[in-house]
């Protein structure tokens, strides 16, 4: 059994998730974590299957056209994140480097950055990212995100992540 | 009791985001200074004339101060309301019941995003004018106004509470 790593990006047209998914199934690979989004309209789906060979996966959707795929033999999850989820979001004017700063600092203060996602609206600049920080790090983290956030001219909030559970 | 009964206001124009405006906490005013009715006055003609504004804060007019006008009448998702008002000072005194929802905001026209907010409220503030303190109970989605508008008074967006990473949305345009 083999675990692949799989990414297709191209022009988004409707069905291509259907054509993605069915080429997969088709060689019998289970999909197991993935995800699909549009970014300024270009098609992006990242996923991890189960099953078939590399070969066999970049066989079954090196056929689809327009779009360019990825595929990878990848070993079983090796990094667990642990920690106390919080939420960084961050808006200002666009500029070069917002993203890098950011997360270097959350990466200083021993974060992992579990899910990440930004948009450019007009000239505003939206980040926002989910993350696990060690314990009793977050004041600390919240003081040095201020600082990065006044260099660049970006308005800065973390505060904790609180689960729905129902 | 607490609606808006002022002068006819001027429309001003909507800033939006990245103003440094609508990032500055907001001065505390005189609720009866000519200016503050004047603003008030101004901040329901410009609401009224937005379409689909339920309520607007003196920052997204450009102007530092906590006060701002709401009006959810209509609107499907409200329970409780009062009308238009207009309030100054605004503090949320108690707050319960969270729940997630999507919201936008006339100074970030092109995105929305999912907030918690309580879904009851009682809110302590000033009415224009007279300067008389008033208490405000509601839940729902007037109450979700209040905290939207109530934050814009501290300079916070809904950015800045948005649920997550996957938790802004490009607003959707219809042709
Ligand atoms: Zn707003």
């Amino acid at each position: 059994m083999h675990e692949l790593a799989i990414t297709v990006i191209g022009p988004d047209r409707p069905g291509i998730v259907a054509d993605v998914s069915e080429a997969l199934a088709a060689v019998g690979a289970n999909l197991t974590d993935s995800t699909m989004t549009r970014l300024r309209g270009h098609f992006t789906m990242t996923l991890i299957c189960t099953g078939p060979s590399p070969a066999e996966a970049e066989a079954a959707i090196g056929t689809l056209s327009g779009v360019v795929t990825q595929v990878r033999q990848v070993s079983p999850e090796t990094y667990a994140s642990s920690g106390e989820p919080y939420v960084v979001s961050v808006h200002g004017a666009d500029r070069l480097g917002i993203v890098a700063a950011v997360t270097r600092v959350v990466a200083a203060a021993g974060g992992n950055i579990t899910d990440l996602s930004t948009r450019l609206a007009g000239t505003l600049y939206v980040l926002v990212a989910e993350i696990d920080l060690p314990p009793a790090a977050a004041d600390e983290l919240a003081e040095q995100l201020a600082v990065a956030g006044a260099e660049l001219g970006v308005e800065v909030t973390l505060r904790r992540a609180e689960p729905e559970i129902l | 009791m607490i609606a808006w009964d002022g002068p006819a206001g001027r429309v001003l124009p909507v800033v939006t985001a990245p103003a440094p405006v609508l990032s500055a906490v907001g001065a505390e005013v005189d609720p009866c200074s000519p200016e503050i009715v004047q603003l008030a006055a101004d901040l329901v003609a410009t609401m009224r004339v937005s379409p689909g504004c339920v309520g607007l804060a003196a920052p997204q007019v450009g102007v530092g101060a906590q006060v701002f006008c709401v009006d959810v009448t209509g609107h499907p998702k409200a329970s409780t309301t009062h009308g238009v008002f207009v309030l100054c000072n605004a503090k949320v005194i108690e707050a319960s019941r969270w729940k997630a929802g999507r919201e936008g905001c006339m100074s970030v026209p092109d995105l929305t995003g999912d907030v918690k907010r309580a879904g009851r409220v009682v809110v302590s503030a000033t009415l224009p004018g007279s300067g008389e303190p008033v208490t405000v109970t509601t839940d729902a989605f007037e109450a979700r106004a209040l905290q939207h508008e109530i934050d814009h008074c501290a300079g916070k967006l809904f950015l800045d509470r948005v649920a997550g990473a996957h938790a802004v949305y490009q607003r959707k345009v219809y042709l």
